[in-house]
């Protein structure tokens, strides 16, 4: 009986990681078929769509300013968020509760939305400043912040809540002053929600489609826009080649990630 | 090193009174342990002492140095914290180096003073681990040399011994107290451990509730108690209501006459008589007339000693005393035999009743 129940619950397992896998693995395979209509069985295998991808140059330069947008956003959103995290924590705020829910807002706004909204406020914005800011990598990087704030402050609270407050008292009590005591003890002790807080950061502004689609210019696009943009005329296995790509990289960083910090332990 | 005065010392809370009143002279040197219950706050006084808690009132002085609006890296106080609180992404060695690092010793002086008080905790062979690859008691050493390699002017514990097994327990308790003595620090230990208190202490500070009960040696405090809590809950008490029905002679509630010479507190109607249980004899059988007899209800073996508990016309008392030999008529008595009991008169204390009181003990 115990047994039965146990061959239950791996099999269980085990369908459950095939059907989160089974697109991905999908995508990988696809990508290397040599007919241009997807189709079973494959006519023989083949680079030439990667070899397309390289030769189109919106993908590579997507993918730059994709990798510029995720990091300037992570940069700037991770230590805001950190900050915002930290504070709700430990400073008697008035109105935390309402503070803690606004940022954590963008996660509930669906992304189209949030991404017309701020298209709307955009265009509002360059009249009154009279300044070009939709279309512009400072305009999209802004927009991707919002991306990243929620995140941090979600993981960076959590690190704090489970955190022993004794050893910065310990700090305290032996002369350090409170920028020392934050510096010395509670942001190493923070480090692994903050830097889990980072790669989601970066991830999720890295593959971000709905909110960066109304504000992406001509000659500035991100990937995942490019590729959206790809698929309005053509549907070869190209964007599986450029997905494959993509999938390997958020892979590669994950796993070095997880070298420096058990990412386990801290989602 | 210096002197360590509260004065006054109060805290509130938006409602409660979580320390009421604590007057308290450290002397340079002096181990002083605050003992009580949980909640009693002992802990709550402590951390006023560090800076971690402002007062409501009072005043806390280092030597001479009034502290109370001093902010807590100002202090120069070296506390020892319950769970250790160690930094755990440091090494030992820079644990213990971290606060002549915020004082601004040079690197070499730095180093030496680090290795010096490794050594002190015997753990110089372990500089270089880190705080997870240590034992509990390692780590709590760790966390000694950490707070006296700055030399604090005042040293304070928080249940220090409280994560620790009891066989280890005993054998730090002793360490820290001759550290202590050694290096002459002006000490406040918190705990709730009256064993601890009483053999590490040379004053004690008995609180409940946010009060003070009573500030003594050790001595005074077990053999003089101001109070029934007090006396119930620094070692073992019998705590027996009733009056006083002459001088030598105590009433009680059940009608059994005491004798018992000291003195009356100033309200005759309802006293309490303490009485250790180690203080009374027993001698198997009835003895002769007009000695105290009393019935035996159960007897309890503890090793070395053997507690006897008694029944004197429904009154009930507790005596204990060193397990007697084998060849001893004690040693087989059962409960339904008799006893009779005898005490030094002046042994037994009496104290006011208290309308609530923890004589449980």
């Amino acid at each position: 009986m115990a047994e039965s129940r146990g061959m239950f619950f791996k099999s269980a397992v085990v369908a459950s990681y095939a059907l989160m896998l089974a697109p991905v693995v999908m995508v990988i395979i696809i990508s290397f078929f040599r007919q241009e209509i997807i189709s079973f069985p494959p006519e023989g295998l083949t680079m030439q769509w990667y070899v397309n991808a390289w030769e189109r140059r919106e993908f590579a330069r997507g993918f730059v300013t994709s990798l510029q947008v995720a990091a300037i956003a992570t940069a700037i959103g991770v230590p805001l968020g950190t900050a915002a995290a930290y504070a709700l924590a430990r400073a008697k705020l008035p109105g935390r509760e309402a503070i803690s829910t606004l940022l954590l807002g963008p996660l509930a706004v669906p992304g189209v939305v949030a991404g017309t909204a701020l298209y709307m406020f955009y265009l509002r914005a360059e009249t009154w400043l009279d300044q070009d800011i939709t279309a512009t990598l400072s305009g999209l990087v802004a927009a991707h912040v919002l991306l990243t704030i929620p995140w941090t402050v979600r993981l960076v609270t959590a690190s704090l809540q489970g955190m022993d407050r004794s050893a910065e008292e310990a700090a305290a009590n032996l002369g350090a002053r409170p920028p020392t005591v934050f510096m010395r003890v509670t942001l190493p002790m923070l480090r692994p929600g903050v830097v889990a807080a980072a790669l989601f950061s970066f991830i999720q502004s890295f593959e971000n489609l709905e909110l960066t689609l109304l504000l992406v210019g001509p000659g500035r696009t991100t990937l995942p826009v490019a590729m959206l943009s790809y698929l309005e005329f053509r549907m070869d296995p190209t964007l599986a080649a450029v997905a494959t790509v993509q999938i390997l990289l958020v892979t590669a960083m994950m796993l070095i990630t997880d070298r420096f910090v058990r990412l386990s332990r801290v989602i | 090193m210096s002197t360590l005065v509260l004065d006054r010392l109060r805290k509130r809370y938006d409602r409660t009174t979580a320390v009421e009143r604590v007057d308290l002279t450290a002397k340079q040197g002096e181990l002083v342990a605050l003992l009580g219950p949980s909640g009693c706050g002992k802990t709550t006084t402590l951390r006023m002492v560090a800076g971690f808690i402002a007062p409501t009132d009072g005043r806390v002085l280092i030597g001479d140095r009034d502290v109370t609006q001093v902010p807590v890296h100002l202090r120069n106080t070296g506390m020892v914290f319950q769970a250790y609180a160690l930094f755990q992404h440091m090494t030992v060695a820079q644990n213990v180096a971290f606060g002549l690092e915020m004082r601004r010793v040079e690197r070499a002086e730095r180093e030496k003073r680090v290795a010096e008080a490794l050594r002190l905790v015997r753990l110089d062979h372990l500089a270089d681990r880190m705080p997870r690859q240590l034992s509990g008691g390692q780590q709590q050493r760790v966390a000694l040399a950490r707070a006296l390699v700055v030399n604090p002017a005042v040293f304070l514990l928080d249940e220090p011994l409280s994560n620790l097994d009891a066989k280890l327990r005993a054998e730090v308790r002793m360490e820290i107290r001759a550290l202590q003595q050694r290096l002459g620090l002006t000490t406040l230990i918190v705990t709730h451990d009256q064993e601890e208190a009483l053999t590490m202490a040379d004053r004690l500070v008995v609180m409940e509730r946010g009060r003070v009960r009573q500030i003594g040696t050790p001595e005074e405090l077990y053999e003089n108690p101001a109070d029934v809590f007090v006396a119930s809950f620094v070692g073992n008490c019998n705590l027996v209501a009733g009056t006083l029905e002459r001088p030598g002679s105590f009433r009680t509630q059940s009608g059994t006459l005491l004798p018992c010479t000291s003195e009356a507190p100033a309200a005759n109607d309802g006293l309490v008589l303490a009485l250790r249980p180690e203080r009374v004899t027993v001698t198997p059988g009835e003895g002769a007339p007009g000695d105290i007899r009393a019935q035996v209800t159960a007897v309890t073996y503890l090793g070395a000693q053997t507690e006897y508990h008694l029944d004197l016309n429904g009154t009930t008392l507790r005596a204990s005393r060193s397990t007697p030999l084998h060849d001893d008529p004690l040693r087989r008595i059962a409960p339904g035999e008799k006893l009779t009991l005898s005490w030094d008169a002046a042994s037994a204390r009496l104290l006011p009743a208290e309308t609530e009181t923890g004589d449980e003990t």
